[in-house]
């Protein structure tokens, strides 16, 4: 079973349809990329994925289980399987890394003060954030915001994780180094990542496997590895992958 | 046994001055994991290479991890050579990764609460700052005024509009619903009071003086405090969260001029009127508990009251109807302008600015009605 399947998803916003028809698997330790240009409904999909946004027709399946048609206990306990990391980082203001980092481990298991401490202090040295734990958010640049949501978004050892625009606002060597961490965490732990982006270097140096999102057609145009996607796929996709010189 | 735990850890001394250590088993976060200290405490004395290993290490996640990171790094500290290639891969990467960036030592971070003393001497010092703090604001909105005199101060009209509409229309229901209930209250009082000699008709007096000189002012001051202060206190702080305050001062547009002189005079404007409200709807009840209970005639009342009131009475209650309204605006903007970068300080900002306002409007209150009583107005 593969960990997320999409089928014959529309998502949109009342009578408004941002995309349709949307099918796609997203295999075991796949870093997965969907792509497209703004406004093309990335962010929409991605809350659709995640559970923050119910679709309009069609279902989404984490293993095999349809996370939509699935009763409200049986939704919570497949969303502790997702990490998301938001676009903004959405780290929450009034509390130090460590408790946000802390709060879903405190919520969803039974370690003790000190164990959830030393979990913590782990996770943020992953993202090479140790010894920040008694920062809050706002002390933080645009990219430490980033790699402390990534952190957040490990705190459970999830079996997937999706990330919304990793590099948005990042200068190009922090965008690198957040893509690297991100190579590496998959490696390491195995994680199925889902990557919305448009940024064209992180989408042809860690896609595996993509979807294309055109906003005119309102459906997926190109489906499969980015790199292949420059020669042999829609004229618009390689379009956008060439920064329109292609 | 069911309650041996499902990790083993074996620590062997090897050779000299080294250390073999070994996991087996299952190391999870839900396996009730020892803590870093275990290990760490063995690190000690002549001990110079640790190599770990992981025969019969069945299924590990961060827990594992966590616990050797502790470790690992003591080791980095005291240059002991630690040996980790008898570990799964993804965690030998993991580890590394976590290892790559020294940990920052953050200088004049105290984490520890504060104690009983330095509690009071920060609550002290914060109180001491808040005079100077209010002064300066004022003296800002007073550089606003004068601007907005010299007609140069920029703000939308829309947002004026916004503004009173949000104080003035909108504040109708649950301004007369409370106007009525204390119309209904004084006349009850007075009642009770001018029945003994037979007076009864003087409960008009007493209405409408009272409702129209003081408590309409009063009532509209404290619902709009934590309706309008509140709201103000709130929309700027979570501007200043945003950076929005920022934005309008690096474009060299005065947040003040732009945010704060529209609330301030859509309230000066407003409250008077919605007094003005009060004062009608209180008397009104007034009215119908001096003819419903105490059988005054409807005729009686009226006449008394338009007796009663005189020009000077209106004129008080609208002034101290527009000082309240200004004290209100000032005090939610104050606190909004002055808020702190996260959720918890807009809401700490919104509790302050009510909190503010009604003491600034009781004080303004004691000031106006004793300076009032020594003109003779
Ligand atoms: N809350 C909303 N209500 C209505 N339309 C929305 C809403 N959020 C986004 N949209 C519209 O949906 C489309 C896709 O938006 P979004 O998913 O945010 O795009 P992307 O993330 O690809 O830039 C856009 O046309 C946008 O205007
Ligand atoms: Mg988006």
């Amino acid at each position: 079973m593969p960990p997320v399947e999409v089928r014959d998803l529309a998502i949109g916003y009342g009578d408004f349809v941002v995309q349709r028809n949307l099918n796609f698997v997203v295999n075991k330790g796949d870093i997965f990329v969907i792509m497209g240009g703004n406004g093309c409904g990335k962010t929409t999909l991605m809350r659709a994925l995640v559970g923050l946004q119910r679709p309009l027709q069609g279902s989404v399946l984490f293993g095999g289980e349809d996370f939509w048609g699935a009763p409200e206990e049986e939704r919570q306990r497949l969303n502790r399987r997702l990490g998301v990391l938001f676009q903004v980082g959405a780290l929450w203001s009034s509390l130090t890394l460590a408790e946000n980092v802390a709060l879903p481990l405190s919520e969803y298991t039974a370690l003790t003060q000190a164990r959830i401490a030393e979990v913590v202090s782990f996770k943020l040295a992953l993202v090479g954030l140790a010894g920040f734990e008694e920062f809050y958010p706002a002390e933080l640049s645009g990219g430490m915001k980033k790699r402390a949501g990534v952190a957040r978004a490990l705190a459970l050892d999830p079996d997937i994780l999706v990330i919304d625009e990793p590099s948005s606002g990042l200068d190009p060597l922090t965008a690198r180094r957040l893509d690297e961490l991100i190579v590496d965490l998959r490696d390491a732990l195995g994680t199925t990542i889902v990557v919305v982006t448009h940024d064209l270097a992180s989408i042809l140096s860690i896609g595996d496997n993509s979807i294309f999102l055109d906003s005119e057609a309102h459906t997926m145009i190109s489906t499969g590895n980015p790199q292949q996607a420059l020669i042999s796929a829609h004229p618009k996709v390689r379009h956008f992958l060439t920064r329109g010189t292609g | 046994m069911p309650n041996d735990p499902p990790w083993r850890l074996d620590i062997r001394p090897a050779g000299e001055d080294g250390l073999e250590i070994n996991l087996g088993g299952r190391w999870c976060l839900n396996a009730q994991l020892p803590a870093c200290d275990v290990l760490t405490a063995e690190l000690g004395g002549r001990i110079r290479r640790v190599g770990i290993a992981a025969v019969g290490l069945t299924e590990w996640d961060s827990g594992l991890l966590a616990f050797l990171c502790g470790a690992l790094r003591v080791c980095a500290e005291r240059d002991i050579a630690a040996d980790t290639a008898g570990l799964p891969s993804g965690a030998q990467r993991l580890i590394a990764m976590a290892l790559a960036v020294p940990e920052q030592k953050v200088p004049g971070r105290d984490t520890a609460p504060p104690s009983l003393s330095a509690r009071v001497g920060m609550a002290t010092v914060e109180f001491l700052r808040d005079g100077p703090q209010m002064l300066h604001f004022l003296g800002e909105i007073t550089q606003s005024l004068v601007r907005l005199a010299g007609g140069r101060a920029r703000f939308r009209a829309r947002d004026l509009w916004l503004e009173i509409e949000e104080v003035g229309p909108r504040a109708l229901p649950i301004v007369a619903v409370i106007s009525f209930l204390v119309g209904l209250i004084l006349a009850y009082l007075g009642a009770d009071q001018l029945r003994l000699v037979g007076a009864q008709i003087f409960i008009a007096d007493l209405v409408a003086i009272g409702m129209v000189r003081e408590v309409g002012a009063l009532m509209t001051g404290i619902i709009i405090a934590g309706r309008t202060g509140a709201a103000f206190a709130a929309q700027l702080g979570t501007m200043q969260v945003n950076e929005e305050i920022d934005a309008y001062k690096t474009l060299g547009i005065s947040p003040v001029d732009f945010l704060v002189l529209p609330r301030i005079l859509a309230l000066m404007l407003m409250v008077p009127l919605l007094t003005l409200y009060s004062g009608i709807i209180g008397i009104l009840a007034g009215l119908l508990v001096s003819v419903t209970i105490f059988h005054v005639g409807v005729f009686e009342y009226y006449a008394e009251t338009l007796r009663a009131l005189e020009l000077k009475h209106f004129l008080v209650g609208l002034s101290k109807g527009s000082v309240y309204g200004a004290m209100i605006a000032f005090a939610g903007c104050l606190r909004g302008m002055h808020c702190g970068r996260s959720a918890e300080a807009v809401g700490r900002a919104a509790t302050s600015a009510v909190v503010t306002a009604i003491l600034l409007i009781t004080v303004a209150a004691s000031i106006m009605t004793i300076v009032y009583y020594q003109l003779g107005i």
